[in-house]
């Protein structure tokens, strides 16, 4: 038990220290940390509980984070999680204060970040066809897929109309 | 930053910090960008707390600095306010109602309905929307932060590297980050 909790611990403590942006940034390394090196959920469980941490309030990264931890280790778990995924913000920040702007401004980091950010933008296209792979199973899928993809380039409006409109869908076309 | 040197005119409790992060940690959803719109007008606007510059400042820093975008804002101001008392608490309460909701959910209502048909056929459509939402992100942050060829070019190694050798995606934005490093600086040199 004392192990998960650590494991659980460090793997989101990566995943909010290298987690540059916020919003779906995190979705590289939680899935590499979740599915790939631990196999602790299968993909198809995690875009599950991604799901439902996009369509209740909240980042998601947290909420997925307390999701997964709770599966995982109960409430314990879920605690340890959502305070690893936290524990590089808190400590940044409050060891930082003084100095942020000049730390973001220097052109060194601004430069470091820039370079981190076009890895990111690589991973989460990878982490967008590994994961399509367990959710794109079939013609009704690959359509609702197609559809909100070019929605939500098209249109500049909030991702819960795209996951209620994906809800909606899968009630109409799933395979029952 | 001169802002933070100034001691705020009143110095607001961490109770009525805890709140006001908790009302935008209930009742923003979406997560990412769709969070700071509502920290702004509660912090700028109603509670008036930090100035519009100083909340330009905050959001630089936010999108600079690992995390989340809403955690760190919270952090910042809060820190602002009451020194790290004042960032731990708006760290809790940004925190905490995704760590009730979820809780709720995770423990009493996933298990209970997961394998019910029309919750399999939610998740059904789900999936594939969320694969979307996340292939969407990747092409949205390409199109405002791949400027320049370099950049781009940087990108598709980088995903070449990350299809063929496996190796943890740390791995591979620590290489993106430090090439940036190396190749920011000769520009700057030149």
């Amino acid at each position: 038990m004392i192990s998960i909790l650590l494991s659980l611990y460090w793997s989101f403590l990566k995943v909010g220290l290298f987690t540059v942006g916020g919003g779906y940034a995190m979705i590289p390394l939680m899935e590499a940390e979740v599915i790939k090196v631990h196999g602790w959920l299968t993909p198809s469980e995690f875009l599950d509980i991604i799901a439902v941490a996009e369509m209740t309030p909240g980042p998601i990264s947290i909420n997925a984070a307390t999701f997964i931890g709770y599966t995982l280790a109960g409430v314990t778990g879920s605690l340890i999680a959502t305070l690893g995924v936290i524990t590089p913000s808190l400590v940044l920040l409050t060891l930082l204060s003084k100095v942020l702007l000049q730390v973001v401004r220097n052109p060194g980091a601004e430069n470091f970040i820039s370079g981190l950010r076009s890895g990111l933008i690589a991973l989460i296209l990878l982490a967008s066809f590994t994961l399509g792979q367990t959710a794109i199973i079939d013609v009704p899928t690959a359509m609702i897929f197609a559809a909100l993809l070019i929605g939500s380039l098209v249109r500049r409006v909030s991702p819960l109309y795209f996951i209620a409109a994906g809800a909606i869908l899968g009630l109409l076309l799933y395979p029952y | 930053m001169a802002s933070q040197a100034e001691n705020p005119a009143k110095t607001e409790s961490l109770w009525s910090i805890l709140l006001t992060f908790f009302k935008v940690g209930a009742f923003t959803f979406g997560g990412g960008y769709a969070i700071l719109p509502v920290i702004q007008q509660e912090v700028v606007e109603n509670k008036k707390w930090v100035s519009q510059r100083d909340f330009a400042d905050i959001l630089i820093i936010t999108q600079g600095m690992p995390g989340q975008l809403a955690l760190n804002s919270a952090i910042q101001i809060g820190i602002r306010l009451r020194g790290t008392a004042g960032g731990l608490v708006g760290a809790l309460g940004v925190t905490a109602p995704s760590v009730i909701i979820l809780l709720i959910i995770a423990a009493f209502i996933y298990p209970v309905v997961r394998h019910n048909e029309y919750v399999q056929a939610v998740f059904y459509g789900l999936r594939p929307a969320v694969v979307a939402l996340i292939a969407a992100a990747a092409i949205k942050m390409g199109r405002e932060i791949l400027q320049g060829w370099s950049a781009v070019l940087l990108c598709a190694i980088l995903l070449i590297i990350a299809i063929v050798s496996q190796v943890h995606p740390i791995l591979i934005l620590l290489i993106g980050g430090l090439v940036g490093l190396i190749l920011g600086r000769r520009n700057f040199l030149s």
